[in-house]
C-alpha cells in the first residue's frame, strides 16, 4: 500500500455532491446576470435590428427562439446520454442527479420547439402540423422526456430508478440521430438543415447572428436551470437522509 | 424592423408563450430551491439547535 494517499484529480472534486454545491451556488449569480444580459442583446437583435426575411417575411423572427429550443431539444438528451453513461459505467452519484434535473429541462425545451415551430409553420407553410420525419421524431422525443420523468416518479428507491432510467435514456438515444438527420433522409415539408451543414451556415449575417446570440442566451439559461435543479435534488436527498435519520432515531427505544 | 404584416399574431403568439413558459419554469425552479432549503433549515432547528445556534456549516 502507497504511503501517499492519492489526491482526487479536479473533476471528482467537483462531482463531489458537496465540492458541488459550494461552487455551483458560487456561480449561479453570476450565471443567470450573464444570461440576463446576452437574452437582452439577443431578442433586441432579433425583433429590433435584423432585418425581414425575403420569402417569409417577418416571421422570421420565429425562428430566433425556435431554433434555440430546437437545438436545447436534442443538447439535454445529450446531457442526460452522457449522465446516464456515468450512472451506469462509473456509477457516479452526481450522473444520476444530473439525468434526473434535465429531464425535466429537456421536456420544457422540446413542447417550446414544438409550439415555436407549429406557430411558424402556419405562415410560412400554411399548417400548424404535419407527420413529416422531423416533426415526428421530435414529438416522440418529448414524449420520451415525459415517459423519462414519469420513470423517475414511479420509484420510491432513487437508486434503483436511477439505473433503470439510465438504460431507458441509453435506447431513447436511438431517436437523437433520427431527429438531427431525418430531414436529410426523407424528403420532408421541414426545411433541411442551415445552419451547421458542411458548406458553412446558409444565411446572411444579418440573420444568423441574432440566431446564434439567441441561441447561446438559451444554452446559458439551461446551464444555470440545469445547475440549480442539481443543487435542489441533492440538497432533496440529503433532507431525505435527514429524514430518515430522524424517524430512526425517534423510533428506537431508549 | 418594417412592421409585423399580417402574421403578427403568429409572432406574438410564439414570443409571450417561450416567455411565459420559460418563466413559468424559472419560477418552478427557484421555489423548489426555496422551499428545500427551508425545510432543511427547518429540520436542523429541530434535530440539530446547538449548531444552527453556532452558525450553519458551509
Amino acid at each position: 500500500m502507497s504511503s501517499v494517499a492519492e489526491k482526487p484529480n479536479w473533476f471528482s472534486r467537483l462531482a463531489n455532491p458537496g465540492q458541488f454545491l459550494i461552487w455551483s451556488r458560487l456561480v449561479n449569480r453570476p450565471l443567470a446576470v450573464v444570461t440576463g444580459l446576452v437574452f437582452v442583446a439577443g431578442l433586441y437583435y432579433a425583433l429590433l435590428h435584423s432585418p425581414a426575411d425575403y420569402q417569409m417575411g417577418e416571421t422570421v423572427r420565429i425562428m430566433y427562439i425556435h431554433v434555440p429550443n430546437a437545438w436545447l431539444s436534442q443538447f439535454v438528451y445529450g446531457v442526460m446520454v452522457v449522465s446516464a453513461l456515468g450512472s451506469l459505467v462509473w456509477r457516479h452519484p452526481m450522473a444520476d442527479v444530473s439525468m434526473k434535473a434535465a429531464a425535466p429541462l429537456g421536456a420544457v425545451f422540446t413542447g417550446l420547439a414544438l409550439y415555436t415551430g407549429s406557430l411558424w409553420g402556419r405562415p410560412t407553410w400554411g399548417t400548424f402540423w404535419e407527420w413529416d420525419g422531423r416533426m415526428t421524431s421530435t414529438l416522440v422525443l418529448f414524449f420520451i422526456y415525459l415517459g423519462l420523468i414519469a420513470l423517475w416518479r414511479a420509484f420510491d428507491d432513487q437508486l434503483r430508478a436511477g439505473r433503470i432510467v439510465a438504460v431507458f435514456t441509453l435506447i431513447g438515444a436511438i431517436n437523437i440521430p433520427i431527429v438531427k438527420f431525418s430531414v436529410d433522409w426523407w424528403h420532408t415539408l421541414h426545411q433541411p438543415a442551415s445552419v451547421f451543414t458542411p458548406e458553412g451556415p446558409h444565411m446572411p449575417m444579418s440573420i444568423l447572428m441574432p440566431l446564434l446570440i439567441m441561441t447561446l442566451a438559451f444554452t446559458l439559461l439551461f446551464t444555470s436551470l440545469q445547475l440549480l435543479s442539481m443543487q435542489v435534488e441533492v440538497r432533496r436527498r440529503r433532507l431525505a437522509t435527514m429524514e430518515k435519520r430522524r424517524a430512526y432515531a425517534a423510533g428506537t427505544p431508549n | 424592423m418594417t412592421g409585423l404584416g399580417p402574421h403578427w399574431v403568429f409572432i406574438v403568439a410564439a414570443y409571450l408563450g417561450v416567455a411565459l413558459v420559460t418563466g413559468l419554469t424559472i419560477w418552478s425552479v427557484v421555489a423548489s430551491a426555496r422551499r428545500i432549503e427551508a425545510r432543511i433549515a427547518r429540520l436542523e432547528a429541530e434535530t440539530r439547535p446547538h449548531v444552527v445556534a453556532a452558525g450553519r456549516p458551509n
